[in-house]
């Protein structure tokens, strides 16, 4: 043994100054964004431009760690998403939102997605686009909405559904594209979509009816425990749906989605501080593979999809707020509290890095999440004045 | 009562509105993690809110104290007054030879000179009940006298 661990040493001790660095910085930027009252999410891809390669500070052992960390980051941020809201809540939102959700899809999935084939690129990293821009980061959104104190209004519960609906889109979305990405030829990539969906399909309906029998199991365990099972459960899920061609990130995000009630709260508090510290080192690896140079060239392409896609996000909080009676200044907060994009985002693009287009998408979604997560709370903050210029212009 | 409208918010808890005599609409809003927030709607737009207060759990049970809900409440802050005077709260234990009998047949006061003002059955709080009102098991019973008695009192209701 003592000779195995003499010789790591040397490696271990350089690799935990590299980590211990690095989550310092990330610790310092969590606390910038805060105090800008924004989410953290482009200060940490800022961060993995710096220490990526081409970057300013290039990390060198501690690469191969931050990948598998990274990996599982991925895993616990769809637990939580899929942990985020009940199946009633489910039920529900599908119930009262469809025609905001199926007009939020158009409106930005659309336009994204044709952006993409104007590029030239491939038709399912055109779909992945189309994905990085649709989904509101449900996190910037509800940070937002409490630090505005905004959840007591009126357009708020029409948001929240909105939100609960892309969740939903997701457990269809993520399959299929997850799919049609690993498929070669068109009877392969048939029958893997069939396999995610039906997957899905099974999980998604096991999770409305009989989640509750999965929740009754881990009830009783102690905190430790459940961390240790959710934890497990993720992985464990994750890894077989890599296994079938459905992502790893589906199969989590499945098993956060199954968990309800009173176990779906406490594994929700204890997941989160584990979430956090896995998540924060996603967004550093993600930007890491984003080469700097990449990002200037796809600057102008991500200025005109963050423009589409903050107007496409006022038209859905606008449709979804007129539909809960909400009256202009109501419609125009809702729409520019969904603008800001990020978790969903920047996961849609890891699943197409190792596309022909991967490397272009990932410095594209890079740059667009950076813009819409600033621009999102500040339009979100200073709507109501941008609603009383609408009015006198009118 | 006035009417109260229910609002879920998903991923964050639920929101209870309703319009004051004097027209103001006010919502309390109960977070998931037990923190609520009280939020008054603006006049001019009353899609948002003017006034919103944040609640710490503690700052809840206070507030609602002072406004003052359940009669048992107000009662109980009465007699806290007064020196050498207890109160507890009794769960009657399920098997208990007093579950199912009435208060009357149990003799509580003559045994131990504590009294019975109120009876909590789930949600529903029965104040200043009779002799005729009988006890069930998992009924909670609010009662008034000295350490002694009410000591006394839980040991039959609690065998």
């Amino acid at each position: 043994m003592t000779p195995v661990l003499a010789a790591a040493s040397g490696e271990a001790a350089l690799a935990f100054i590299e980590i211990g660095a690095v989550a310092l910085v990330l610790s310092v930027l969590a606390r910038l964004a805060g105090r800008l009252g924004i989410t953290a999410i482009p200060l940490y891809l800022l961060a993995g431009l710096a220490v990526g390669e081409g970057g300013i500070a290039p990390l060198d052992v501690s690469a191969d760690f931050i990948q598998l960390a990274g990996e599982i980051g991925v895993l616990l941020l769809l637990l939580t998403l899929g942990l985020e809201y009940s199946p009633d809540e489910l039920r529900h939102g599908l119930r009262s939102s469809l025609t905001p959700g199926a007009v939020d899809a158009l409106a930005n999935f659309t336009p994204a997605f044709l952006v993409g084939l104007i590029l030239g690129w491939e038709p399912a990293a055109a779909l992945l686009l189309g994905g990085v821009c649709w989904i509101s980061s449900s996190g910037v959104v509800s940070k937002v909405l409490t630090d505005l104190d905004r959840l007591g209004n009126r357009e708020t519960p029409a948001v929240l559904n909105l939100l609960v609906i892309e969740d939903l889109a997701m457990a269809v979305y993520l399959p299929v594209v997850g799919a049609l990405i690993v498929g070669s030829g068109a009877a392969d990539t048939a029958a893997t979509v069939a396999i995610a969906l039906g997957a899905v399909t099974l999980i998604l309906a096991v999770a409305l009816r009989w989640g509750d029998h999965l929740s009754r199991l881990l009830a009783p365990a102690s905190d430790e425990a459940l961390l240790l099972a959710v934890f497990g459960l993720t992985l464990l899920v994750g890894g077989l749906a890599q296994e079938v061609q459905v992502s790893a990130a589906i199969g989590a995000f499945l098993v956060g989605l199954a968990l309800s009630g009173s176990v779906q709260a406490r594994a929700a508090a204890v997941v989160g501080p584990l979430r956090d510290l896995f998540a924060a080192t996603f967004f550093l690896f993600f930007s890491f593979s984003v080469d700097p140079s990449d990002l200037v060239a796809v600057l102008l392409p991500a200025a005109a999809l963050a423009l589409l896609g903050i107007f496409g996000k006022i038209l859905s909080g606008w449709v979804a707020a007129r539909t809960a009676t909400a009256r202009t200044p109501g419609r125009l907060r809702a729409g520019t509290v969904l603008i800001a994009r990020g978790e969903f985002s920047v996961v849609i693009a890891a699943l197409g890095a190792t596309t022909a287009d991967g490397a272009e998408l990932g410095a594209l979604t890079a740059a667009y999440v950076l813009i819409t997560a600033i621009a999102g709370p500040l339009a979100a903050k200073y709507s109501d004045r941008l609603a009383t210029r609408v009015a006198t212009a009118t | 009562m006035t009417e109260v409208t229910e609002t879920q918010l998903p991923g964050v808890g639920v929101r209870h509105e309703f319009t004051t005599v004097s027209g103001e609409r006010v919502a309390v809003l109960s977070h998931r993690t037990g923190r609520r927030e009280i939020a008054v709607y603006d006049r001019a737009d009353p899609d948002a809110c003017s006034t919103v207060l944040h609640l710490s759990n503690d700052d809840t049970r206070t507030l609602a104290e002072l406004l003052g809900g359940s009669p048992v409440s107000e009662a109980v802050s009465g007699v806290q007054q007064l020196k050498g005077v207890a109160v507890d709260w009794i769960r009657i234990r399920p098997g208990n030879q007093h579950a199912g009998a009435t208060i009357g047949d149990g003799r509580f006061r003559t045994r131990t000179g504590a009294s019975i003002v109120a009876l909590v059955r789930g949600d529903e709080t029965l104040p200043a009940p009779g002799p005729e009102v009988a006890l069930e098991a998992e009924d909670v019973v609010v009662a008034v006298g000295t350490t002694g008695g009410l000591r006394q009192l839980r040991d039959l209701l609690e065998a």
